[in-house]
């Protein structure tokens, strides 16, 4: 492999990566609060993609995106109200099969609404415009995924470190009971993760279906799991962890298949799950966390 | 509430029913034949499926009716959506034999075509393949023809052409699980060799995969004069524009798959150039009935909502359905074995050229349109037969 | 003093069921859609016990039943593809020589064994699955409920790209899959015909996994779904008692991936996607999590509407010259996820709650509406 192509693979993988990390943080987020796997959140960032399509067909690109991010945002608040309120108190296999089929209804939903065929997703010229530094090329959207994932983590660091919600939310995830007697509206609190994650995911789609440029019910499914990967990966409920988990996946991912394994691309980020889980359950930056009675 | 339940399914249930029966009294004393239209219209094939499937029905308006043993038939389509999957396929053939089918059309996509042959053999009803291309699918199964050629024929073809174009070096980009893909980039691997050119990459890539940029700098390392990239539809675009994105200028070209509109929608300036074979050109009718086919069906299309390009896999449909009445008249009965029996002899003038099947039950179709997108839109570029 | 009536309703429902059966064999024709539907619940009906097992009896979520399931199902077509046909099958790259010399030295043996062999394909196809789940389960079965369920969707996805792998070409056919595997055996000489053996074995088992959960073991397993810490105080061993849910559901998964190989006669890797899982999942929720009759009960309606009687909603329909605006393709499965809501939402239960089926609540009910009409 040549050097340029090494560095091609690269581009592609970070910048595969960079999307991955935004889709990720909803996924740790959620998980740190409510100790659930939100297997909707890969088909929210499906429905993103659908939304785009249809708002960037009648407005400019500019409202087009803030519509998408909206209606995305207000989608995520939704679902945690009608599917995972209710069955705050109940086990925890009950709320997770309950995400599950939430996943489920969005896919068919998607598959009745706009069917199966794939959607082309519309360009948005400023963003596909090609760069070429001497052999390599790359579409500005390509360059643009990995700067703009660092920029969001840093704000949302600083809003969870800074603000009173972050401070609320960061005391729901340590203690859910107590941040409740300590006279916390956890139902806010909730209400303003799942905005945060949906809100992500909406940007994460704009980038990846950018480069990618077609949307199919089923577009959600793979990376939404190995997003979940991901945010394991850094350990779970760990902001930049989960960021450094997608780029890692990202780039891993995008060198397997380079190397000619991509029948073993999606294997790998189960496995490296597996491995992860019993070697250090924590995830790479997780705070170690003692199982209550 | 599980009385509830209970009673919503018996409502389902009765409902079922009552819409069953009345859609066969609305015949009102009419004897009528069902053809089964076994295609998917979800899932990962659920687009070319539906395009076939109006090809079927448009046939179904213009000849509504066969006459058996002197009386009029009229005939009526069931369609089971086989949802592009295996395990859905079986069930979806079955339902289609219960509800009568003398004769079955599809499938498109071969997977669900071979996973159903053995339950119409089974059951001995005829199917008549429009735009499966395996080997597999006839190959054994004295019960399921097909109208349109095969994918080694196909294969070979492709690799003709690339020779004769002058290309020495080759990279076949193929899906994994695919019957299909990696079925026809594999004929086409075979007599590229032959032909003695030189595959320079061979790369996969998984179903749903949506990111081709790392098997693409790949192949730009290999520096290949055409891509073979025979893949379904949902991939097709997003090959080309990455393609082109890293700036490969190589030629690329697939199988009878692509002649979609949607790629073109859906790919955009980036498809200018992509070769790829076909059973059909809209163009140039081959026959009569070719050239009344597309005007009505062009009309037939918009009505539909759709872009009024025939795809060609439409036209296949069409002439399944032609192939199934006339196979009907010829046995002179609505059971299958004597349909089965008709089938071997029949020959129709069909839309997509003269339709005669083999002792495999293949039509008998030494002749490909090849044509390429120029100007955003199929543009007929040669004929290539191959002996 | 129920219980004699009990056991006579039970045999009488046996035996029309039995009897049904056997009328359905002699009558074949004009009833394939019947058969199949009720050959592929039956199938269903074991996977979604053996779901059941693991996440309703031992409290262990899990959603790598499709990746059993395909174990079994390779296997047994791989041993079951008759010689002649091994070319036609494999005609891309060829079958591996040892597969071919193994199958011709087992066609030589003596015609008893041929008999048996169909059975032994499945028992050796699930045995594999068993092993397997044996050495993951040493690994996965430390993991907490969510981190499991995803550990072993991760599981089934590693086995799935496995089989797929064009590596493997000559063994599970890659890309092509596998075809022309032979249906479902008879059994017991011809006494059982081909059609009604997938039942047979199907309640075999069934029955064998209820007296696991009968035994001491099944009471050990409600103890750690209840309260692991409280059961491992009690002395129950944890990891022995999940292990052997997990060997024994993973067992009965890919016998039933073997069973589902003879009923579709052709197999893929796509076959055992995670959708499969959640179809499994699907029948287990509404059946009722924890209730062996319920998963029963909910494979057949569930796979009869699915397949069969909501058939309707896919197809655009005219009522009175009106268009029903909705009824288009896929709105089925819409009208499915929108029913697996409600259950998880509102009737939390499912069909059967953690109850199993009885005769007793059956009539109970009818003697309580009768009363009702009575006073009213």
């Amino acid at each position: 492999m040549s050097i340029t192509t090494f560095l091609q693979h690269c581009l592609t993988g970070i910048s595969l990566g960079g999307a991955y990390g935004l889709i990720a943080i909803g996924y740790t987020l959620v998980y740190g609060i409510l100790r659930l796997i939100n297997f909707a959140h890969g088909d929210i960032f499906m429905m993103a993609g659908y939304f785009m399509i249809f708002a960037l067909a009648s407005f400019p690109w500019p409202i087009a995106i803030v519509i998408t991010l909206v209606i995305t945002t207000v989608m995520g608040v939704v679902i945690e109200r009608l599917a995972y309120k209710p069955l705050r108190s109940s086990p925890r296999m009950s709320i997770m099969i309950s995400a599950i089929g939430v996943s489920y209804l969005l896919q068919n939903l998607a598959t009745y609404l706009f069917t199966a065929i794939p959607r082309g997703y519309p360009e948005i010229p400023l963003l596909k415009r090609i760069f070429r530094i001497g052999e390599l090329s790359a579409s500005l959207v390509t360059l643009m995924t990995p700067v703009l994932t660092i920029i969001l983590v840093a704000l949302l660091i600083l809003l969870v470190n800074k603000t009173k919600t972050g401070m609320a939310m960061r005391a729901a995830s340590k203690d859910f009971e107590t941040a409740k007697l300590m006279g916390i509206n956890i139902n806010r609190v909730i209400t303003v993760t799942f905005a945060i994650g949906s809100l992500l995911a909406g940007i994460g789609s704009i980038l990846y279906f950018t480069d990618r440029m077609s949307v199919t019910p089923f577009s959600g499914t793979l990376p939404g799991l190995k997003c979940f990967v991901a945010a394991v990966f850094g350990g779970i409920g760990n902001i930049p962890g989960a960021v450094i988990g997608g780029f890692f996946i990202g780039i891993v991912e995008t060198l397997l298949v380079a190397l000619g394994y991509s029948t073993f691309s999606d294997a790998f980020t189960f496995l490296l799950l597996i491995v992860m889980l019993l070697v250090k359950p924590t995830g790479l930056f997780g705070e170690k966390t003692v199982e209550k009675v | 509430m599980k009385r509830i339940v209970v009673f919503v399914l018996i409502a389902l249930l009765a409902c079922q029913f009552l819409f069953a029966g009345g859609k066969a009294e609305s015949a009102g004393g009419e004897k009528e034949i069902v053809i089964g239209v076994f295609e998917p219209q979800t899932g990962e094939n659920g687009g070319g499926g539906f395009q076939e499937v109006l090809g079927i029905r448009y046939a179904n308006k213009v000849y509504p009716t066969v006459t058996v043993g002197g009386e009029t038939y009229k005939v009526r389509l069931v369609e089971a959506d086989n949802k592009s999957d295996k395990t859905e396929a079986v069930t979806a053939a079955q339902s289609l034999i219960s509800s009568g089918a003398s004769v079955i059309i599809g499938s498109y996509g071969s997977g669900v075509s071979i996973a159903a042959g053995d339950i119409f053999l089974d059951n001995q009803v005829p199917a008549i393949g429009a735009s499966c291309t395996n080997p597999q699918v006839t190959f054994g199964n004295d019960y399921y023809f097909r109208v349109c050629f095969l994918d080694p024929f196909q294969g070979t073809v492709m690799a003709n052409y690339a020779w004769q174009e002058g290309a020495k070096k080759a990279a076949v980009i193929t899906q994994l699980g695919d019957d299909y893909s990696s079925g026809l980039g594999n004929f086409f691997k075979r007599a590229f060799l032959q032909l003695g050119g030189n595959v320079v990459s061979e790369q996969q890539f998984q179903t749903n995969t949506t990111d081709f940029k790392s098997i693409l700098t790949n192949i730009k390392a290999a520096n290949p004069d055409v891509i073979f990239a025979p893949s379904s539809i949902a991939t097709a675009p997003l090959i080309i524009k990455q393609a082109r994105e890293l700036g490969i200028t190589a030629k690329i070209m697939a199988g009878d798959t692509w002649e979609n509109s949607s790629i073109i929608e859906n790919a955009g300036a980036s498809a200018e150039g992509v070769v790829l074979s076909t059973f059909f050109d809209d163009a140039d009718p081959a026959t009569e009935e070719a050239a009344k086919f597309i005007t009505g069906f062009k009309s037939y299309l918009v009505e539909n909502k759709q872009p009024d390009i025939i795809p060609a896999v439409s036209a296949l449909g069409y002439d399944a359905y032609l192939v199934a009445l006339e196979a009907i008249k010829a046995a002179n009965s609505t059971k299958g074995p004597a349909i089965r029996d008709a089938l071997v002899d029949v020959s129709v003038e069909g839309v997509t050229g003269k339709i005669v099947f083999d002792e495999n039950g293949d039509a008998d179709k030494d002749l490909a349109f090849i044509k390429v997108i120029k100007d955003g839109q199929f543009k007929f570029l040669k004929t290539v037969s191959v002996l | 003093m129920h219980t004699r009536r009990n056991t006579i309703l039970t045999i009488i429902s046996a035996a029309l069921l039995v009897g049904l059966l056997y009328w359905l064999h002699f009558n074949r024709t004009g009833n394939g859609m019947l058969i199949s539907i009720l050959q592929k619940s039956a199938i269903l009906a074991l996977v979604a016990v053996s779901m059941n097992l693991l996440n309703g009896f031992t409290g262990l979520f899990s959603l790598g039943q499709a990746g059993f399931m395909s174990i079994g199902a390779y296997v047994t077509a791989i041993l079951l593809i008759p010689v002649s046909s091994l070319e036609g099958v494999y005609y891309m790259s060829g079958v591996h020589p040892s597969i071919r010399v193994f199958k011709v030295f087992l066609g030589s043996l003596p015609p008893w064994f041929q008999s048996l062999y169909p059975f032994f394909a499945l028992i050796l196809g699930a045995s594999i699955a068993a092993i397997i789940a044996a050495i993951v389960g040493v690994a996965v079965l430390r993991l907490k409920s969510d981190y499991l369920a995803i550990a072993t969707l991760g599981l089934s996805e590693i086995i799935r790209a496995i089989f797929s792998s064009p590596q493997l070409d000559g063994v599970t056919n890659g890309s092509y899959g596998l075809n022309k595997i032979p249906g479902f055996p008879k059994m017991f000489g011809g006494l059982v015909p081909s059609l009604v053996t997938p039942f047979v074995i199907s309640a075999i088992c069934i029955m064998l996994i209820v007296m696991l959960i009968r035994s001491s073991y099944g009471r050990a397993f409600l103890a750690i779904r209840e309260d692991e810490i409280a059961a491992e105080a009690m002395g129950i061993s944890l990891f022995k008692h999940k292990s052997v849910s997990f060997i024994i559901s993973s067992f009965f998964s890919a016998l039933a991936g073997g069973l589902l190989a003879m009923y579709m006669r052709s197999i893929e890797a796509k076959t055992f996607s995670i959708a499969l899982t959640y179809d499994i999942l699907l029948i287990v929720v509404i059946g009722g999590i924890g209730s062996v009759t319920g998963s029963v009960l909910a494979s057949f309606l569930v796979t009869a509407s699915k397949e069969w009687w909501l058939r309707f909603f896919d197809q655009p329909l005219d009522l009175f010259g009106w268009q029903v605006p909705l009824f288009k393709t896929g709105f089925r499965m819409v009208i499915f996820s929108i029913l697996l809501m409600v259950v998880v939402l509102i009737y939390r239960r499912g069909l059967m709650g953690t109850n199993e089926f009885s005769w007793d609540r059956i009539l109970g009910r009818f003697k309580r509406r009768k009363n009702a009409k009575g006073g009213a």
